[in-house]
């Protein structure tokens, strides 16, 4: 089970410090292979979490540049407006409205969402949960890194052609997707945006495929799957589902690709002629591509939320200081959050033209999956029952994820009711409902697990006093943002429309979008706090030991940050990572390499193996 | 400091209901924040279905948040005296708690079967056929009354005239402005010219996708005359928010009148041959 681990442990021993002080390997050849091309883990995911978080950026000003279009409509866009659109007076165009809302997404998800849990996340923290040295294909996982890249620089030119990006949503549907002529944002930033994805899917193939090996090979003596903290359950799931679903988008991009260049007309129905362009030979179905498209991108849905759920876990038991509350089931309902997540991907089409008793079987499936949520939503309330609660910083970060995912997957069943999902559909009421799972639920746990794993990445804690202002600022503009969305959903007012005033029905609703519109510029002005917090607190931050969280968990027991090899000593582990107030120890809490005091049967501490 | 982030929490439900109750009463700032009139009499059940699971889920918002509250003031580190509850768990409550939510889930899932079937499979009907059994192969549906064909940015849309087909010499065609006799089932049918777009009248509580390729029905029945809006719900380009229709809701009479007077125009305009040909 674990042999690698064993063996490799005498070295990893001997250079637990070695690449940083070494004066014999100096050189540029040294620092490219150290920092640039590294095959640790660690490094890795940190490379992940350094380009997430520059992106991150992008997306939330993107985001802005949406909000202001729809608080003012028309009115000069700050910087962006006297910067690309001075001849229009710095009004922006209306396609580019449709590039920011398409830009928006694409970066929050597939460069932002998706790589910060899996890349970043999952990178540094499975090897060291598990008890293992690295991963088990180390050079893969460097090329999962490096295969971003190309992403980032397909994507990333978009915004260099006219209308500056892809601007098909997102979801980028056929018709107006397939065809160049359908829209200026259809043209090369289209082809570009695709081959963009396909390579984020070939980085996270490549990353799915190193989890799920590392996660069944690598663990550590006495470590049974059994033991695993939530945080590697929830990857090793996820791992599953990317391994499984992904080939699908890759595939549907490919066919989108050659239905751009070579006409084969996968997803165009024959005769179909677009803004006066020569009519396409056809024989395609539209609806194909939202079928493939969703097969992926709602398991995705998944992706970018159970990883945040298995750390918020983690944090929420270290800080209840009591073990987690029904540990079985929360694995059990992470399975079957993924089960169910393949067979619900229709409720995203609905009134797409699907037959209307396929949807039903759809609502059924969707109606189930809340079922899951729900369960772990108790369990968090179980575990923090009773116990004693440290208000750290990561902690109301994860409590702020339980807060908001109840409100993200109560608004979910509005939309899984099929008669009142042709209401909301396409509306704010939906916008509402992921950006409360998304931003209030996946983000904020990120953020929480920053706080909690950062002393262990850099050595240095972060600053308390100013995380927690981050946390409150980020709590009160998130609410004051995407609550009345809400509301705005119950009108019926429709996403992605460069002016919604147009329609009487709506022309009540823009202060409300104004005030939004303030709070969203707020949320995003107060991540100011957390980029310096971040950056200055790994110069100035109070140096930790390796266990400043007093948690139990293998990674804790590791030197901060830990050497290449990881782990100073060889791992045993006696006991799940949740045994905080044991009556077996004097302390509260109990480290999973701890052997048991003498004379003590570890009963207890074995309950996680059975 | 646990006190003022507990505090903080319990504002979650508290807020949240408070904008909810102000915008169900259309409140100060939230005047017409709410769902629109209804004019559909197959919309009421759209309606309350939303209503239903509003206050349903309003009522697991609200215990939640209180229970979170409390558990974070009982058991702030800082007042807590006690020892911590040493627990793995509970089977009697996870089963509880399993079955419950499934059960209301099963049920809002069947409940809303039938609103569902209404909206999207049971057309109006003509007759019954021979054998007066609704819901067999003998039915005869009521045909469209008119055709909607969506593209970049704008409806055309055209009558089936007084033949009551669509297809023939008499149809009467529009653009934009979608006029309905007030107080009938009306079936519509919805095309795509080009790309996607999304039929969305709000106060009718109907959408639909127009697919290119693909025929659309739609039925709805109108219960108040009036003017309102056609929006298109789905990103069909960068004239998206700009591709805005008109539904007049008007009387029978008025709607013959309408139709007839708008069919001798097109008669006029067809004799004399398009204006650009004339003037030269």
């Amino acid at each position: 089970m674990s042999g690698t681990t064993v063996d490799s442990h005498q070295s990893a021993a001997d250079h637990a410090h070695g690449h940083a002080h070494s004066g014999s390997h100096s050189g540029i050849g040294h620092f490219l292979n150290t920092y640039v091309f590294s095959r640790d883990h660690k490094i890795i995911g940190l490379q992940f979490l350094f380009s997430t978080l520059l992106w991150f950026l992008v997306g939330g000003l993107l985001a802005l540049g949406i909000r202001w279009q729809v608080a003012f409509p028309w009115k000069t866009m700050p910087v962006i407006g006297p910067a690309l659109f001075s001849a229009e007076g710095g009004q922006i165009s209306p396609e580019f409205y449709t590039t920011l809302v398409t830009m928006h997404a694409t970066v929050m998800i597939f460069f932002v969402i998706i790589p910060i849990l899996a890349g970043a996340f999952g990178n540094y923290l499975i090897p060291l949960m598990i008890g293992a040295d690295d991963m088990a294909f180390p050079v893969l996982n460097m090329l999962s890194y490096w295969f971003m890249w190309p992403a980032f620089i397909c994507i990333g030119s978009a915004f260099f052609q006219q209308p500056y990006g892809a601007g098909a949503g997102w979801t980028s549907y056929p018709p107006l997707s397939a065809i160049p002529e359908a829209a200026p944002a259809s043209a090369t930033a289209q082809t570009m945006w695709l081959i963009g994805i396909t390579f984020v899917g070939v980085s996270s193939m490549m990353g799915s495929v190193n989890y799920l090996t590392t996660i069944i090979q690598m663990r550590a003596p006495g470590m049974t799957m059994f033991r695993l903290p939530l945080t590697i359950w929830a990857m090793f799931i996820t791992a599953i589902l990317q391994a499984f679903a992904l080939p699908v988008l890759t595939a549907a991009g490919f066919m989108q690709v050659t239905d751009r260049l070579l006409g084969t007309g996968f997803f165009l129905p024959e005769g179909l002629s677009v803004n006066n362009a020569e009519p396409v030979s056809g024989g395609g179905q539209p609806l194909l591509w939202q079928h493939l498209f969703w097969f992926y991108s709602h398991p995705a849905v998944y992706i970018m939320i159970l990883p945040a759920m298995g750390m918020v876990s983690d944090i929420i038991a270290c800080f209840s200081r009591k073990p987690i509350f029904g540990y079985k089931p929360m694995v059990y309902s992470i399975s079957g959050i993924a089960g169910l997540g393949f067979i619900v991907w229709g409720h995203h089409m609905f009134v797409s033209g699907m037959h209307p008793m396929l949807g039903m079987t759809f609502m059924v499936a969707t109606m189930m999956i809340a079922l899951p949520s729900a369960v772990k939503v108790f369990n968090w309330l179980g575990t923090i029952w009773g116990g004693k609660i440290q208000f750290t910083t990561p902690m109301l970060f994860s409590l702020s994820f339980v807060s908001m995912f109840i409100i993200g997957g109560l608004s979910g069943i509005f939309m899984a009711a099929t008669p009142v999902d042709i209401f909301i559909h396409d509306t704010y009421y939906i916008v509402a409902h992921f950006h409360y799972v998304l931003f209030a639920g996946t983000a904020m746990g990120v953020f929480g697990a920053i706080y909690f794993w950062y002393p262990k990445m850099f050595g240095r804690m972060m600053n308390e006093f100013w995380g927690k202002w981050h946390f409150f600022l980020t709590f009160v503009f998130l609410n004051g943002t995407f609550f009345l969305m809400h509301v705005l959903g119950a009108v019926g007012f429709p996403r992605r429309l460069a002016d919604p005033y147009e329609y009487d029905i709506f022309r009540p609703l823009q202060p409300m979008n104004q005030f939004i519109t303030i709070c969203a510029i707020g949320m995003v002005a107060s991540q100011v706090i957390f980029a310096a917090n971040f950056f200055l607190s790994m110069f100035f931050g109070s140096r930790v030991g390796r266990n400043p969280w007093n948690a139990n968990s293998l990674e804790w027991m590791a030197p901060s940050p830990p050497g290449h090899g990881n782990f100073d000593f060889q791992p045993v582990v006696y006991r799940g990572p949740y045994e905080y107030g044991s009556p077996e120890v004097d302390i509260d809490y109990y480290p999973q390499t701890m052997p048991p005091p003498a004379g003590v049967s570890p009963i207890a501490g074995n309950r996680g193996a059975h | 400091m646990g006190r003022f982030w507990s505090i903080l929490f319990l504002l979650v439900p508290v807020l949240g209901v408070l904008t909810f109750v102000l915008a169900i009463n259309e409140v100060g700032p939230f005047y017409r924040h709410w769902l629109p009139v209804n004019i559909n009499d197959h919309g009421g059940i759209i309606d309350s279905l939303f209503m239903f699971i509003l206050y349903l889920t309003g009522v697991i918002f609200v215990a939640t948040g209180l229970v979170l509250f409390w558990f974070l003031w009982k058991y702030d580190v800082a007042k807590n005296r006690a020892p911590v509850k040493f627990s793995h768990g509970s089977h009697t409550l996870e089963v509880i708690w399993s079955i419950l939510p499934a059960a209301t889930l099963l049920f809002i899932a069947i409940y809303q079967m039938n609103a569902w079937a209404d909206a999207k499979l049971r057309r109006p009907l003509l007759s019954t056929g021979p054998d007066k059994t609704a819901g067999t192969r003998d039915d005869v549906v009521q045909p469209p009354l008119v055709e909607v064909t969506a593209r970049q940015f704008e409806w055309r849309i055209r009558y089936a005239g007084s033949d009551g087909q669509i297809g023939t010499p008499d149809d009467v065609y529009t653009v934009n402005d979608l006029h309905i006799p007030v107080d009938e089932e009306v079936v519509l049918q919805l095309k795509s010219m080009d790309v996607l777009h999304s039929f969305f009248l709000p106060h009718m509580r109907v959408k639909q996708d127009a697919v290119p390729g693909m025929k659309q029905f739609l039925w709805f029945r109108a219960n108040r005359t009036g003017t309102y809006d056609l929006v298109c719900a789905e990103l069909c380009g960068w004239g998206h928010y700009k591709m805005r229709g008109r539904l007049y809701v008007e009387s029978r009479q008025q709607f013959d009148k309408w139709l007839k007077e708008k069919f001798q125009e097109q008669e006029q305009t067809e004799l004399k041959g398009p204006p650009a040909e004339s003037a030269e």
